[in-house]
């Protein structure tokens, strides 16, 4: 963020403290975010030690390798895993401080090109499913808000059945509709556009569901504010209330939560990489679990939490902009 | 998703009399058949005998695959087990995964909420930091992680649901002892000069956790689902047993050929999830009109 003289001489007398307090918001923020990613690699550092098994096991190729104690001497020496464990903890932390991860126990390529490939795949998956769950929660919300009683009550049903959905289930589901019986659609994630539709439904209907649960409440609230009242006595159409002014409002928590929504499409993203058999962070992350690859569930974790942070910082920004009065309160 | 809905429990309560009234519609409907799916699933856990004769273990290879039919309703699976049978007994076993994790995740979300909402400056510090630490983690990883150290089994999926639903339960919980503490009935109690821990027995703790009851609702059927896709990962309840995760996972084999085998049990989750939603957004909006008079 810069600091411009002329825009702030031109706001008025109030403004450049706003924009400290805005600059120190951010700061806060960041400095939390940081400490964040530093209890996360230390929290995964020391749970995944507690894992039964020799890493070195993992490194050999599973606990069946027939390697002769030289060899697992030698790993262990060369792994670093012969040290004391806070050694071993406070070298790790120098790396990941100069974001290396170092290299795969299973697949002995390094960590950090590998899991971003990784990430691509799954950041498409999850953009694509949050940004068709909004549409389809808007959309839902639109067309069965303050109209009659049974276009609400078909409305909130819908909702509820698509929020109480496991993703796995719906997976399985779309595969025997969409694809075993009507031959649409590939049953596998194939590259390209097409393999994406069914991974990204999956993703995206539950949320929808849980979207448009939200923000129905809110909605409803925003009806009974006195601004739509003195709208409607502008003249203002069904429509233009609708999209103009209570949308705006229902919107609200529905942002607020898209960082915690991003969190848990994540999640899902491990059970629908699986079942798609599509490649991604979700299916990186179980796979390195069950081997106990312990530097790409490293990168993972802190991958996925730097993620969520980004998107929880992101959406308060978006909160305070959508909605001025956030800030207020905040600084307050 | 428990953590959001129930985060509208502190919210004031408000609206117009032809909304509201139209709702009640809805969800009288709607809490009526919750407690019918709820009465039979608990039928299901406590007396399965009463709904089914099968036994939910008999191997019948030659009846393997059965469409549903009047014989099986939902069709037999690979070793000619009765699909509807093995439902049945799988409610008992989801239902006490379900409530079991919400206990767990309510319980660890209480030690951190009470640290965060009534201890010293320091406890509250260090509660938030723990409880956004465990936030930036996905939930299935800490459910991973710790699978993974425990080994796989009934008892370490739930516990491990119950660690991955806590972060969102304890900023409830610590939200909700914040705003009671500074009610005007607390403030006239240290005005009358009750002590510190009489004011937060009293008054604070019953004020503040009675919507503990309602996330807790709320929550089993979000832990049902959670447990089952531990199952359906091959992570929860060992194969044999019938959970209706671990079914679905097996079933997933055959979804080619046998698409009973993956429909009804995952209908069964589906209906006891939405029920419980159903049934705790029905006691919120109840606590909420008791509250506002």
């Amino acid at each position: 963020m810069t600091v411009s003289t002329d825009t702030s001489a031109l706001a008025g007398v109030s403004a450049p403290a706003t924009r400290l307090r805005s600059l120190g918001w951010v700061a806060r923020r960041a400095a939390g975010g940081v400490f964040v990613l530093w209890a996360v690699a230390t929290v995964i550092f020391f749970a995944l030690r507690l894992i039964p098994g020799d890493p070195v096991d993992a490194i050999l190729g599973g606990p069946g390798s027939q390697a002769s104690a030289e060899a697992v001497d030698q790993i262990r020496a060369e792994y670093g895993l012969d040290r004391p464990l806070i050694v071993q903890y406070f070298l790790a932390m120098s790396k990941l401080v100069v974001a290396d991860f170092g290299t795969s126990y299973a697949l002995k390529v390094a960590v950090a090109p590998y899991v971003l490939t990784q990430l691509w795949s799954t950041l498409i998956l999850t953009i694509a499913s949050l940004v068709v769950a909004w549409l389809g929660a808007l959309a839902l919300i639109i067309s069965t808000s303050g109209r009659g009683r049974i276009s609400r009550a078909l409305g909130s049903g819908l909702e509820l059945l698509a929020a109480a959905v496991p993703h796995f289930w719906l997976a399985s589901l779309l595969i025997i509709l969409l694809s075993n019986t009507l031959n649409w659609l590939p049953p596998i994630s194939v590259p390209g556009p097409l393999g994406l539709v069914l991974p990204v439904l999956t993703l995206a209907l539950p949320l929808t569901g849980f979207l448009g649960q939200v923000m129905r409440e809110s909605l409803a609230n925003a009806y009974e504010q006195p601004f739509v009242l003195s709208a409607r006595a502008r003249g203002e159409s069904e429509w233009g209330v609708r999209l103009r002014h209570v949308l705006r409002h229902a919107a609200l928590p529905g942002i607020s939560l898209s960082g915690w929504a991003f969190g848990s499409l994540l999640s899902g993203a491990v059970v629908v990489e699986t079942i798609f058999a599509r490649p991604g962070l979700g299916r990186t992350l179980l796979n390195a679990v069950t081997i106990r690859d312990i530097p790409v569930v490293t990168a993972v974790a802190l991958l996925s939490a730097l993620a969520f942070i980004v998107v929880t910082i992101a959406t308060d920004v978006i909160d305070r902009i959508v909605d001025p009065r956030v800030t207020e309160v905040a600084t307050r | 998703m428990t953590e959001i809905l129930a985060g509208r429990l502190s919210r004031p309560a408000g609206g117009a009399p032809g909304i509201r009234g139209n709702r009640r519609v809805f969800s009288s409907v709607a809490v009526v058949i919750a407690l019918a799916v709820l009465a039979l699933i608990l039928t299901a856990a406590l007396a399965p005998q009463l709904i089914t004769t099968a036994d939910p273990d008999a191997v019948a290879p030659a009846e393997a695959f059965q469409s549903p039919s009047l014989a099986h309703f939902f069709g037999t699976d690979e070793s000619g087990r009765d699909v509807y049978t093995r439902v049945v007994f799988g409610a008992g076993n989801s239902l006490v995964i379900g409530v079991a994790a919400t206990a767990v995740g309510l319980g660890l979300a209480l030690f951190l909420g009470l640290l965060g909402g009534l201890g010293s400056r320091l406890g509250d510090f260090v509660s938030t930091r723990i409880v956004e630490v465990m936030f930036a983690l996905p939930g299935l990883l800490l459910a991973l992680v710790f699978i993974a150290i425990a080994g796989p089994g009934v008892v370490t999926s739930t516990v491990a649901v119950g660690l991955s639903t806590a972060p969102g339960y304890a900023r409830i919980i610590r939200s909700q002892l914040r705003s009671v503490r500074n009610a005007s009935y607390v403030e006239a109690a240290t005005v009358l000069g009750h002590s510190r821990a009489r004011i937060v027995w009293q008054h604070i703790l019953p004020g503040a956790l009675t919507p503990i009851f309602v996330l807790g609702t709320l929550g089993v059927g979000q832990a049902i689902v959670w447990a089952s896709s531990l199952g359906f990962l091959g992570l929860g309840v060992a194969p044999p047993a019938a959970e209706w995760g671990a079914m679905l996972s097996s079933g997933r084999t055959y979804i080619d050929v046998a698409w009973w085998l993956t429909v009804f049990p995952g209908l069964a989750i589906v209906a006891t999830a939405a029920a419980f939603t159903v049934l705790g957004r029905a006691l919120n909006a109840r606590t909420r009109q008791e509250a506002s008079g």
